[in-house]
């Protein structure tokens, strides 16, 4: 079985692997979560460009419904169009409005959804898409027609845990936890993205990365996609590497920190800390 | 094949399906899992475990159902019966051991002294020579070069070459029973809600009005629906000061967690346990105080109450008219808490030290079964457990 693997700019772990292989095999949605910043979103784009299908993306904010994912009736049109006398108004199929799993499920080949962090919508959300997972295809009203998938699509689902999704719909996903990659997988993941990076420089700055996720009390933890925006800074900048190393007492605040740390209580207990050791040491 | 795991999980208090049982076997027949056993743990995890909350217990179960090796689930080393132990120790130590084990006063008094050190010993503990933990010289432990030594919660031998995946316990910090932000409270929060349109039809229907008005070709069809609104209401009583300074922080996080969810929402502060006066200001905490009984008068049955405290404290501030340590009260504690409870149809009482250890403190048991054993752990488990009690 081909199936899905790390590639060079994607790092996977074994069990990652396995839960896509299975839902890529089984041809069911497959519920991602993990803490921000794992690699959650990319993973979709990666699994696309591993079996070769164009990806549908679906952005899900706190407005989003179910409906619009299948199609829209624009009614206002109809109605602007039939009091214009407009010659469109008498077929209603003109003003339905294709949504992404229309495209999906119509699309000439296989394709890849990704359904984006699912929690934001109304906690009715995924409940309103049970059917259409399950069986891949749904009924239009307006028109009298049924909508059914010539590929099944694989579909990818994030979740950030914001709300917690229904048993019915859980029942039906394959489901992966992504955990913060321990520092072997880091490295490799750092050398996937930056080949060519100094091999001392990528040494410290995990450590002081590696420290700053350790520091008790952050509101944010630091995750993979702020390590490798604060690589590339260090990279750019090019820092003696001393600027980066810190003995085990003291704590020092890393250089160019706007990257690592994205809220000011914790860059404030940073700098508080490294007070501290400055006084103690 | 595997009908045993799926079993074994369920009676662990893990929602696993017939579906997702079915799902799993599909899996194995289309060659996901190949013929690697590590494989199969990963198939089996994506494919029953649905929240990482539940990834630790499958870890346990799971190594359980292929190995036999840990102990159930749900026994901890504090419940661990004396003949187990008594048991373990006649399997680890020699004959020369045991007589060595009279020079400390023999077994019955190791015993002994081991479950003084169980109900002195709060937190995890590693090295040294007193207390229960690992990689020290205590007779207690685990991982330890004692002789004497008591070998308790090592799940398997420092000699074995590998540990297995699920052995590695990679989810420990997963588990709802100890992980409390403001997020997972609001989760559990969130059944208090009980959104219930009632009352007139006051609010214009936009979306329907439209449809209505398309589908009458243009004629406008208004529609009216009642005003949504949020029954609950809710009396937050917050212990402030002395031994809650600890728990401050999480009380507060709390407290904001429960700003934002409720529309009929009032909140009063007392001192260890409430008495006859409470207050709305900490800060003025001495100047501006307010009867209960006035709390009582203005807030009517249909509120929630639910009071947030340690309930550590001496037992006679509890059972003794003047009992509390910073005035004079006539009446005793448990007298106003009867009031309380039995005035709000809905009570329930949120303490933040942990459940394990409330049978230690014999304020705790004692506000508890005033309670009637509505108290619950400040856990997101816990407070799943209150606002179901409460909602009900």
């Amino acid at each position: 079985m081909a199936g899905f693997k790390s590639t060079e700019a994607y790092i996977a772990t074994r069990d990652l692997e396995v839960a896509v292989n299975a839902a890529v095999t089984l041809q069911r949605p497959l519920l991602v979560k993990g803490e921000p910043g794992t690699g959650k979103t990319v993973l979709a784009h990666e699994v696309a460009q591993s079996l070769g299908c164009p990806l549908i993306e679906w952005h899900i904010k706190s407005t989003t419904k179910a409906q619009q994912g299948l199609y829209e009736y624009d009614a206002v049109s109809r109605l602007r169009d039939g009091q214009l006398g407009d010659p469109r108004v008498h077929d209603i199929g003109n003003y339905i409005v294709r949504g992404k799993l229309w495209d999906a499920f119509e699309a000439d080949e296989q394709t890849v959804v990704l359904i984006d962090e699912v929690d934001k919508a109304d906690i009715e959300f995924p409940n309103d898409l049970l059917l259409e997972l399950d069986r891949m295809q749904f009924f239009v009203y307006e028109t009298r027609k049924t909508v059914a998938a010539k590929h099944r699509p694989v579909v990818i689902i994030t979740s950030n845990n914001e709300k917690e999704l229904p048993d019915a719909f859980l029942r039906r996903c394959f489901f992966h936890y992504i955990r913060f990659p321990d520092r072997p997988t880091m490295e490799r993941i750092v050398h996937a993205h930056y080949p060519d990076i100094r091999k001392d420089l990528a040494k410290e700055a995990l450590t002081v990365f590696f420290q700053v996720r350790e520091v008790p009390g952050l509101k944010k933890k630091p995750a993979t996609s702020e390590l490798l925006d604060w690589l590339k800074l260090l990279m750019v900048e090019d820092l003696p590497i001393e600027a980066l190393r810190s003995n085990e007492k003291q704590v020092v605040i890393p250089p160019l920190y706007g990257a690592l740390l994205k809220n000011e209580q914790d860059v404030h207990l940073f700098e508080r800390l490294a007070f501290l050791s400055r006084r103690g040491g | 094949m595997f009908a045993h795991l799926v079993l074994s999980l369920r009676s662990a208090g893990l929602p696993a399906s017939i579906t997702e049982y079915l799902t799993l076997l599909g899996a194995m027949k289309a060659g996901v899992a190949e013929y690697s056993v590590d494989d199969f743990y990963y198939l089996a995890r994506t494919t029953l475990v649905k929240d990482e909350r539940h990834l630790d217990k499958f870890d346990r179960v799971f190594a359980q159902c292929f190995k036999g090796l840990e102990p159930p689930e749900g026994v901890k080393v504090e419940d661990l019966p004396e003949e187990w132990l008594k048991k373990l120790a006649e399997k680890l130590l020699s004959p020369e051991e045991m007589a060595k084990i009279q020079s400390l006063g023999g077994f019955d008094a190791i015993m002994n002294r081991l479950k003084e050190l169980l109900a002195e010993q709060k937190g995890r503990h590693q090295g040294g020579s007193k207390w229960i933990g690992t990689a020290g010289t205590s007779p207690f432990g685990a991982y330890g070069y004692n002789p004497e030594g008591v070998r308790i919660g090592q799940e398997e031998s420092r000699h074995r070459r590998a540990v297995k995946v699920w052995d590695k316990r990679d989810y420990k910090d997963l588990d709802d029973t100890v992980e409390l932000g403001t997020r997972g409270m609001k989760l559990a929060l969130r059944r208090l809600r009980r959104f219930a349109r009632q009352g007139a039809a006051t609010e214009l229907d936009l979306p329907d009005t439209i449809r209505s008005t398309a589908n009458n070709a243009g004629s406008l069809d208004l529609k009216m629906v009642p005003e949504r609104h949020n029954t609950v209401k809710v009396l937050l009583f917050l212990d402030v000061g002395g031994s809650m300074d600890d728990h401050i922080r999480q009380t507060e996080e709390l407290f904001s967690a429960v700003r934002s969810e409720f529309k009929h929402l009032e909140y009063y502060y007392f001192h260890n346990f409430p008495y006859e006066r409470v207050w709305k200001h900490n800060r003025r905490r001495h100047d501006e105080t307010i009867p209960t009984w006035q709390v009582l008068r203005t807030y009517g049955p249909d509120y929630k109450l639910i009071i947030v405290g340690d309930a550590s404290m001496s037992p006679y501030e509890i059972s003794m008219p003047g009992g509390s340590v910073e005035h004079y009260n006539e009446e005793p504690g448990t007298v106003w808490l009867d009031r309380l409870s039995s005035h709000y149809r809905r009570s329930a009482w949120l303490n933040p030290t942990p459940r394990p250890i409330w049978g230690h403190t014999r304020s705790i048991s004692m506000v508890n079964d005033l309670m009637a054993g509505r108290m619950y752990p400040l856990t997101v488990n816990g407070i799943d457990e209150m606002t179901r009690e409460l909602s009900r």
